[in-house]
């Protein structure tokens, strides 16, 4: 049942993520930098709501007159600032749904992942805490419909001796100690929010904290636009004489509670209660079952540290050497943060196919697909290849090329090292490469697309030798849904491959130049001069 | 084509950010139906204790520890308060609101919202807060001109043991 909703929704997101890519390119794609707009609008709610303060004014009958005067007469700064507070407050809102629902369409949410899962739910409940006590201040119409909905929901749990709602129905029962009170806690709510997002990426190496500068810039210019064109304004002083009628409500913020009519305040937290519930289990439900975690093998270990610069998950430390040889360091896998994606064996420098040891070893392996098997995968996919234009796929398993036949399929492509490359071709088992990874703004494994990238244009360690022809390896990005653009370009180049003669690949050469071709469907890299 | 990317990139944030702005105060939500007021029965009462204090004999004050003798015992317990609201001559909140804390000696409360058409209403509530079986303790009744949108609060003073319609 969880699984079919995943596909459904993962579906819905592969379909929609291709035009976004196109759009934006990939650094630029928004539902790449869902987690990173989130916390670019927290602090551009921060920055606003430490302007906004300045001049709100926490009496009972000021605090409305406050926000009148920051909306009307000061509108041109202190009323954008208001704007923006509140916009970017929603989108923030917008930011963590949609996030949330990625993560879990692409199964981003169990085995190891769950921290990050679990530690996103007090993230949403302080996110509506947040914007809730925020409502509150503004003491218009719409304040008291949350002052009042809010305490009636409250009063519904076995806390509070006399009902706080009693507060709101009546003039005089309210102090400005109250509102004071409330400003505490829209401001404490919200720093505890943060405490809780840096909590949040704590089990996640080069977590996207900030979007890239040009689609930031976007963001805020979009968000100040929207500010001027419709500004967010009060509705009207509260009467409590009277029911706050006709609100304009944030059906962002406050969508659950028109449902206190129907569902009754209890029906709201027994909802609330199954919601939190829910989420807290998901990634048990059914726990991932993953392979091995990857290993140390010490004798090939020089503690060099590549491994944990390129592992996605911090599950590997450089400690000091607990053998004898000869090095300072080693490294060390923390075997409950560990995914087995393999892209530590990628970035092993021990990790050559061409090594003639009997039994293939390398500094870090995984156990259940060590690169003995994959060198000998290799060799067997090669040897099915034949007449002109051989070439070799190296596929994800989540990628669009995880069912072509023939294939060599890998966790991440990552977890191929450079030289598996120069093996393939210098060992004339192929005239070209195809790797066939993840989307590039969707890679299931973080950075095996990026290091993949990096690697081959010899700007990240381990570098693809400068001898391998570059435009005999071509890289595909494509999501799972995009089979047939996957098969059409491996066809394509297959025709290219089949043109070029056979060549015999010389070392040493002089370094490359790379070239890449953004927003073309297939990004070959290739080199200026054959090799 | 720059410009176009350039142009659906706009077009994009921009129905984002419009979509959000519209959705952040429409549609306009409406509680309860034009032309309706609300009458809120909602107090905060302790009714009488279960029993009376009573004076404890010798021998009970020996059997306690010497730091704890007492005179007398009071029972904290409080009995429920029973409330009945009419509105139009019609019984529409009737309950036996029992004490709240953990023992049973706190007070009563009830916070209850009833819509009604705006205009002339009958509104009498009554209570009952001792150990009488029948009768009623505390009555008020009214009748009052309710204004479209309005909330008339049934509330009740401890202090001056009175019902108070505002």
């Amino acid at each position: 049942m969880v699984g079919a909703v995943r596909n459904v929704l993962r579906y819905g997101f592969e379909f929609i993520e291709r035009p976004f890519e196109r759009l934006f390119g990939p650094a630029l794609n928004p539902l790449s930098q869902l987690g990173a707009l989130g916390f670019f609008f927290f602090w551009v709610v921060a920055v606003s709501g430490i302007y906004l303060f300045i001049f709100f004014d926490t009496g009972i009958e000021r605090a409305y007159e406050s926000v009148e005067y920051i909306s009307r007469d000061q509108w041109f700064h202190a009323g954008v600032m208001r704007s923006l507070h509140r916009y970017a407050s929603d989108l923030m809102v917008v930011m963590v749904t949609v996030h949330l629902l990625r993560q879990f369409a692409y199964d981003q949410y169990r085995g190891v992942r769950w921290y990050s899962w679990f530690t996103g739910l007090p993230i949403i409940w302080l996110l509506y805490g947040s914007g809730i006590t925020g409502y509150w201040l503004v003491w218009d119409r719409l304040a008291q419909y949350v002052a009042i909905t809010t305490s009636e929901l409250l009063d519904r749990l076995p806390i509070f001796g006399e009902p706080i709602a009693r507060n709101f129905i009546s003039t005089g029962t309210l102090s400005s100690r109250f509102f004071t009170l409330m400003v505490f806690m829209h401001i404490a709510v919200p720093l505890f929010l943060l405490f809780l997002m840096w909590v949040h990426i704590l089990r996640i190496s080069r977590p996207k904290v900030n979007p890239p500068r040009a689609l930031a810039l976007m963001m805020l210019f979009a968000l100040i636009g929207v500010s001027v064109w419709k500004p967010a304004l009060s509705q009207g002083h509260v009467d409590l004489a009277k029911a706050p009628m006709d609100v304009g409500l944030d059906w962002l913020y406050l969508p659950l509670y028109p449902l206190t009519e129907t569902w009754g305040r209890g029906g709201i937290w027994a909802f609330l209660g199954a919601f939190s519930l829910m989420i807290g289990l998901m990634p048990w439900l059914p726990p991932l079952r993953r392979a091995r975690p990857a290993q140390v093998d010490l004798d090939h270990c020089n503690g060099c540290a590549r491994c944990a610069e390129d592992c996605p998950y911090e599950a590997i430390r450089i400690v000091g050497r607990t053998d004898n040889l000869p090095f300072p360091t080693q490294a060390q896998v923390n075997p409950a943060l560990c995914v087995s994606c393999g892209i530590c064996v990628g970035a092993c420098p021990s990790s050559t196919p061409f090594r003639r040891s009997e039994d293939l070893k390398t500094g870090i392996d995984l156990p259940d697909y060590d690169l003995k098997t994959l060198r000998e995968r290799t060799i067997e996919a090669a040897k099915a290849l034949s007449g002109p234009g051989r070439v070799l796929v190296f596929a994800c398993d989540y990628g669009g090329g995880r069912r072509l036949d023939g294939a060599v399929r890998l966790p991440c492509v990552a977890m191929a090292p450079p030289s598996l490359f120069d093996f393939v071709l210098s060992r004339d088992l192929a005239d070209g490469i195809v790797i066939a990874g993840c989307a590039e703004s969707a890679c299931y494994n973080r950075l095996g697309v990026e290091w993949t990238k990096q690697r081959i244009a010899a700007t990240r360690d381990p570098y693809l030798r400068a001898r391998v022809p570059r435009e005999r390896i071509a890289t595909i990005w494509a999501s799972a849904l995009e089979t047939r653009r996957v098969a059409a370009e491996i066809a394509s180049f297959t025709k290219e491959m089949a043109k070029r003669p056979r060549e015999k690949l010389r070392s040493p050469q002089a370094s490359p130049a790379v070239t890449t071709q953004p927003g073309s469907d297939r990004t070959l890299t290739k080199v200026g001069s054959t090799v | 084509m720059t410009y176009l990317r350039i142009a659906g990139q706009f077009l994009v944030i921009a129905a984002l950010f419009a979509a959000v702005a519209v959705f952040s105060n429409w549609p306009i939500y409406r509680q309860i139906p034009r032309g309706s007021a609300i009458v809120m029965l909602s107090f905060v009462h302790g009714a009488d204790r279960k029993a009376e204090c009573r004076r404890l004999t010798q021998e009970e004050i020996q059997k306690l520890p010497p730091n704890m003798r007492r005179v007398q015992e009071c029972p904290r317990g409080r009995r429920p308060v029973y409330v009945e609201l009419d509105l139009g001559g019609k019984t529409v909140f009737q309950a036996s609101l029992p004490p709240t804390g953990i023992a049973g000696d706190g007070p009563s409360k009830v916070y209850e919202r009833f819509v009604v058409p705006a205009g002339n209403h009958d509104i009498a509530v009554r209570m009952r807060d001792t150990s009488r079986t029948d009768g009623f303790d505390h009555e008020r009744k009214a009748v009052v001109r309710l204004a479209a949108d309005q909330m008339f609060v049934v509330d009740f003073r401890t202090e001056s043991g009175e019902f108070v319609f505002r």
